[in-house]
């Protein structure tokens, strides 16, 4: 620091402020100079010699100390043409707003607003005094408390990065927001130029914490990038492609999302074109078809509900009918599910669906139908089949052979033991069987109490 | 007043305490004469006619089937009454009752698991055929004939030969030279008392005290 010992009370307020190395390029001169003190660093560490300190463009050095009307009185600075045409070139942060009418729009959703907010242009004051901040999926809206007219934003991609700053005596909460440089092509804006590159946002009526919190949310979870709200803002958030600032964290995040999402494209590009092959050919086709299923009822194809569901019953009946035939008309609803879901291939089908259809079978008048014993055991047989005829011969079976378990019934009339046990059972209700019960097993016997006096 | 009785032999001194339960020698039954067991069917099981449904499984297994199970519980009914009528048995605890070859077929080796007996127990004392002598039914009293019945046969042999009006001892009607061939001879106390109070509901009877036990007014 040349001259006086006078403090700057502005470079007092530089160094609060922890800076982040990253957002200067590696090799400045300034970092390796003067690196800044680390977050929440102590007051007392010494400033860089001369008391210098690089700007957040990174540039090149700028007095930062500079605002209007300070001036330090001992150092000779530039002239005022010099330094009009230093604050015309220089890229500044307001630059980055641009007027809008304030509302929404289709997909944008408003996430939180806060009063009396007022915004500062790096340290500097500007005539944006008090107003509401509206917080959006997609933008940072500030609309004049007094003048409703005046409605500035800036999108939520513009932002790099967000930090907080306690209240002082006498000053309020803030929220500084380090922001991209402007591109040549956004809307015109209040500002033509700004001097740096990070704004404030002086919550007078408190709020901070909550908004804050709302900012980061919204800048973690990047929604505006999933919604595009309208081609204005696609072209700012779709800006300088190549120039994706790996910033920290964020900046990591990002390019995995955007490496994910490469992939995915050229993923289902790849299977696009394997899809129409698949649909020209008809060797495919008939490969499917002798296969099981050609065009399986998806929830694609008919989507779900009531209508899905009478469609599968009708491709269910025409699926089991050979089946069942040769099974002797009846099939568990297990072998069922197995059988369809094999012929189906890829289109698996829920045991969930598939009740459901089954249930719509008799009401569609299909040659099928769903048939659930006492026991909760659900099977399909044809309408052409009947179980109580069944009965007869089974009678007989167990007559013969003096008294028969459900295995022994099942190996001798060639059914599974499953539905060999329904048909004992159902005899057994009917009063043509009784039961013996014991430890060697559970046997069946003809009915003796009735025939036998 | 009681009527003036020749002496016998046989009879028992008054004063004397009643035999225990074992069952007494009986006149109807020579070959158990000497025999005196607590388990009378060890000996008679032989003889005694098993029913067919005896020997078929499922008789052991309480059927599912309503229709099939009235049947099946209207024979084991008959099974217990018919045994306990040969064997003598008029009082009985369900655990001798559970180890008895009654209810357990050891050829077929098949048993009647506890709940059925019980059930097989509760549809004879609905029918009147059964009483339960203690709260916990743990013993009971079974009467192969209901004891209306019985009282009905007592009261008809009264009748019949003319001693209406009259006074007997308990003792006189179960093992009475009189009765020796009426069936009620060698009935059991417990099921006679039973029987004489049917009786004397329908007041046909009367119960009465006597210098060595109970008797018997009949009208």
């Amino acid at each position: 620091m040349q001259g006086g010992e006078r403090p700057r009370v502005s470079e007092q307020r530089i160094w609060k402020d922890p800076l982040p190395p990253s957002l200067f390029p590696p090799h400045s001169p300034q970092l390796q100079a003067a690196a800044p003190p680390p977050p929440g660093g102590s007051r007392g560490a010494a400033g860089p010699p001369g008391g210098a300190t690089p700007s957040q463009c990174g540039r090149r050095p700028v007095w930062r100390l500079r605002g209007r009307g300070e001036r330090d009185w001992a150092e000779p600075g530039p002239g005022p043409e010099l330094r009009r045409r230093r604050r015309r070139r220089r890229r500044r942060v307001m630059d980055r707003f641009v007027w809008t009418n304030g509302l929404l729009e289709i997909n944008e959703t408003l996430v939180i607003q806060q009063r009396g907010v007022r915004i500062y242009d790096g340290e500097e004051k500007i005539k944006f005094d008090a107003g509401v901040l509206l917080l959006s999926t997609h933008r940072l809206i500030w609309r004049d408390q007094k003048n409703h007219d005046c409605c500035i934003a800036i999108p939520l991609s513009q932002i790099v990065f967000i930090e907080e700053q306690a209240a002082g005596i006498g000053k309020s909460a803030k929220i500084v927001i380090h922001l991209h440089p402007a591109s040549s092509n956004k809307d015109p804006g209040p500002f033509q130029s700004s001097k740096s590159s990070y704004i404030k946002l002086s919550f007078k009526e408190h709020g901070q914490i909550e908004f804050y919190r709302r900012l980061s949310e919204e800048m973690t979870h990047r929604r505006w990038e999933n919604m595009p709200v309208s081609q204005l803002m696609q072209r700012k958030s779709g800006q300088e492609p190549g120039r994706i600032r790996a910033v920290g964290i964020v900046g990591i995040e990002r390019k995995l999302e955007e490496k994910r999402k490469e992939t995915d494209k050229n993923i289902s590009e790849a299977f696009e074109d394997l899809s129409k092959l698949m649909v020209k050919t008809i060797r495919f086709k008939s490969y499917l078809l002798s296969m099981g299923i050609a065009n399986p009822v998806t929830r694609e194809t008919h989507g779900s509900g009531t209508h899905y569901h009478m469609q599968l019953a009708k491709q269910l009946a025409g699926i089991l009918q050979v089946p069942l035939e040769e099974r002797g008309g009846i099939m568990s609803l297990t072998e069922v599910y197995c059988l369809v879901n094999r012929a189906r291939g890829m289109e698996l089908l829920s045991p969930e669906d598939l009740v459901n259809a089954c249930k719509m079978l008799e009401a569609l008048k299909l040659p099928l139908r769903l048939r659930i014993f006492d026991s909760g055991v659900m099977v399909i047989e044809l309408q052409s089949h009947n179980e109580e005829e069944m009965l007869a011969s089974a009678l007989e079976t167990v007559s013969e052979k003096g008294s028969l378990t459900s295995e022994e019934f099942a190996k001798l009339v060639g059914m599974s033991v499953l539905l060999a046990k329904e048909r004992l059972l159902l005899a057994e209700k009917m009063g043509h069987l009784c039961r013996d019960d014991s430890v060697e097993g559970l046997r069946f016997y003809p009915n003796l109490f009735m025939t036998q006096s | 007043m009681l009527r003036p009785r020749p002496a016998r032999g046989f009879l028992p001194v008054p004063g004397t305490p009643r035999p225990s339960p074992v069952p007494e020698v009986l006149r109807r039954a020579p070959e158990v004469r000497s025999k005196r067991f607590r388990f009378p069917w060890v000996t008679m099981a032989t003889s005694f006619e098993w029913p067919w449904q005896y020997r078929f499984p499922p008789f052991f297994t309480l059927q599912p089937n309503v229709d099939t199970r009235q049947k099946q519980l209207a024979a084991w009914c008959s099974l217990v009454l018919s045994f306990c009528r040969l064997h003598r048995q008029s009082s009985m605890t369900v655990m001798e009752a559970q180890e008895s070859p009654l209810f357990n077929n050891n050829k077929l080796q098949r048993k009647l698991p506890m709940e059925s007996i019980q059930i097989v127990l509760e549809e004879l004392r609905k029918k009147g055929n059964l009483e339960w002598l203690d709260k916990n039914k743990s013993s009971f009293l079974i009467m192969w004939r209901r004891p209306e019945e019985w009282g009905k046969l007592i009261y008809q042999w009264v009748s019949k030969s003319g001693q209406n009006n009259s006074v007997f001892t308990f003792y006189e009607l179960t093992n009475g030279d009189d009765t020796e061939d009426e069936e009620f001879h060698g009935l059991d106390e417990a099921t006679l008392l039973r029987a004489l109070q049917a009786l004397q509901l329908e007041h046909k009877a009367e119960i009465i005290t006597v210098s060595d036990g109970r008797g018997v007014k009949f009208f």
